[in-house]
């Protein structure tokens, strides 16, 4: 058994290192070096120019600093939202039943609640964005918020909701949010279904209602996976942008009111050839969603509890 | 849920006997209790309720003409209106990219599979030097924003004429699914049971006869549920086929086909089709789900789960 090890070892490795590090590090790699230069992206000719793409990037008033500062939105928005909806309806379905006996059940038709919610969950965002965009579209062409706003005889935005510079990019967050749940739900029951049930038990003993039962019980045991989640929602926050593309005007719009640092790239890259210039915002996001990632390990660390 | 219920319930049998003392003590908190309960049941319904409305009201707009969408966006269809499905179907294309997605699918989540098993058990199983580095710089490939990347993997495939074709892009889904499929193969592959290994080993197997007829049938859960969660997500890839598919829109996976279609909607005002578009879309996946809801909830956690 022994010989033959590196042989099998390197046969077994061979391919798929070497096709992720061609089509992942490299293109990667490139993109580091490509934000160094001046290049356009269709020529063949560049010169290198140092970090003056990254100076520039912070006096782009008209894309690169609102789309900063949207993403930072959604970066705090997003995770906090959806962490606790996701809390809240997982404790619902695990322990928000009644109490008989001392023992605690789940909400009733929990399991239909699982099923409904983690839906969104395996549609496409194509397919979200085309749904969404028409929840939201404007009276005349339609929608439904605005329609059924109407019917009831309260105002609504006149051109739709992703049309107006005040409601868009709650709009988006919204529908984030919307198809997020689910899997954050289903992610912390199963966490919480690890939990032993006679924590509850004996805090039902000791008169504890369903607040004190949470926050003293639940929540300090789920802290590693409320982490986790804040990293993968954090991630998701930072790559946003195809709902963009497919749900705003202009792809960001309007007047650059939902723009965010994907799309941003997106349109450096494939419509104004600028292609640096893109790489550069490029690296700044990777750095940012590495420090996130490095900070909440650090400091969201607390002593485990084993149960 | 049945799984926790059960064994309540069994259990409740033989409290009932000695319970009247230990019932007292949850009395008092009751009647706050209630509101609260009546306030939370009410937004577990609320959000149940706003995400089966916006999916079953496309659905029935989809049966709307174009003008009962715009008009009347909240009746029912005066009469059913297939001609959306049929628009959808031939002029949409639906049907092509539904084939075009599967043609790539087959392939790449295969390729996907077989090559991260291949490096997951390696690293699981094999010590060697190196195998820490490979390991995290698969794991690492996790968190880069795709963004940075695309456009130098758009030159590399244009490099070695790949651009615009199914094996450019079935290899580029392989790499990309790869950091996951390898991160949560190797943690299930470190998880089985050494000891069959072992008996194979002295029963004479080789290690690729171990690998193949021993490891992965052992590693069938852990593989069921990775396939799903790539089947999903190469399912719903949006940005790299835009740019690496470009060419041709009668080759679009299905995405991007739906992209399209909305896309052309947009001035031609055709809403009616766009909607049946996006309802033949969701058809297959909504089946899928019914049938293996269980299985997909599992498998698309699964990463999360330690």
């Amino acid at each position: 058994m022994k010989h033959g090890r590196y042989p099998f070892i390197l046969s077994f490795l061979a391919l798929p290192v070497g096709l992720y590090a061609w089509l992942v590090i490299l293109p990667f790699a490139q993109a580091f070096q490509i934000s160094l230069t001046d290049w356009s992206g269709s020529s063949n000719s560049f010169e290198y120019i140092g970090f003056d793409n990254y100076a520039n990037l912070f006096k782009d008033e008209r894309l690169v600093l609102p789309a900063l500062r949207h993403t930072g939105i959604i970066l705090v928005v997003l995770p906090l939202v959806t962490i606790a909806l996701g809390l809240f309806f997982a404790f619902m379905l695990n322990l928000g039943g009644r109490v008989r006996r001392g023992r605690i059940e789940g909400v009733r038709g929990a399991r239909f609640h699982k099923v409904v919610y983690f839906f969104p969950q395996v549609l496409s965002v194509a397919i979200i964005g085309i749904l969404w965009k028409q929840v939201y579209a404007p009276e005349n062409f339609g929608g439904l918020i605005t329609g059924a706003l109407t019917a009831v005889g309260l105002p609504a935005p006149v051109n739709g909701f992703l049309a107006d510079t005040r409601f868009v990019l709650a709009a988006v967050i919204g529908v984030l949010v919307w198809s997020a749940v689910g899997f954050y739900l289903v992610f912390f029951s199963s966490a919480m279904a690890s939990i032993p049930r006679d924590l509850y038990e004996a805090a039902v003993i000791d008169g504890a209602g369903r607040g004190p039962m949470f926050f003293r019980i639940t929540l300090p045991l789920l802290w590693d996976s409320v982490q986790t989640a804040w990293i993968y929602l954090s991630i998701v926050a930072l790559d946003v942008f195809v709902l963009i593309y497919m749900m705003t005007p202009e792809r960001g719009g309007p007047d650059a009111a939902s723009e965010v640092v994907g799309g941003v790239i997106w349109k450096y890259a494939f419509n104004h050839g600028e292609q640096a210039f893109a790489s550069a915002l490029g690296v700044v996001l990777f750095f940012a969603a590495l420090s996130l990632a490095v900070v909440s390990l650090r400091f969201g660390r607390r002593e485990r509890i084993e149960f | 849920m049945a799984t926790d219920t059960a064994p309540g319930s069994t259990a409740e049998g033989e409290a009932s006997t000695e319970a009247p003392t230990a019932r007292t003590p949850q009395r008092a908190p009751r009647p706050e209790g209630n509101v609260l309960n009546v306030f939370s049941h009410g937004f577990l319904w609320l959000w149940a309720l706003m995400v089966i409305v916006p999916v079953v009201w496309i659905v029935m707009s989809s049966f709307k003409t174009t003008r009962e969408i715009a008009s009347d966006p909240l009746g029912l269809p005066a009469a059913p209106h297939w001609a959306n499905y049929l628009n959808a179907w031939t002029n949409g294309n639906i049907g092509g990219y539904f084939l075009n997605t599967v043609t790539v699918l087959v392939f790449s989540v295969t390729g996907t599979m077989l090559l991260g098993a291949m490096a997951a058990y390696v690293l699981a199983r094999y010590e060697f030097p190196g195998n820490r580095v490979v390991y995290f710089g698969f794991a690492a490939g996790m968190m880069f924003p795709v963004f940075l990347a695309l456009f130098p993997l758009f030159k590399t495939l244009q490099n070695v004429s790949l651009l615009n074709t199914y094996t450019g892009l079935v290899i580029v889904y392989i790499a990309y699914s790869l950091p996951f499929t390898v991160f949560f193969l190797t943690a299930f592959f470190r998880t089985l049971p050494t000891g069959v290994a072992e008996a194979a080993v002295v029963d004479g197997a080789g290690h690729y006869r171990l690998f193949f007829q021993v490891m992965l049938p052992m590693a069938k859960p852990g593989l069921v549920a990775i396939t799903i969660f790539n089947v999903i997500g190469q399912w719903n890839q949006f940005l790299l086929p835009l740019v690496l598919l470009g060419r041709n829109p009668d080759d679009a996976m299905i995405s991007q086909g739906l992209a399209n279609l909305a896309l052309r909607q947009g001035y031609e005002g055709d809403s009616g089709a766009l909607f049946a578009g996006t309802v033949l879309a969701m058809i297959p996946i909504f089946i899928a789900y019914v049938l293996f809801q269980r299985q997909i909830q599992a498998g698309l956690t699964a990463g999360a789960i330690k």
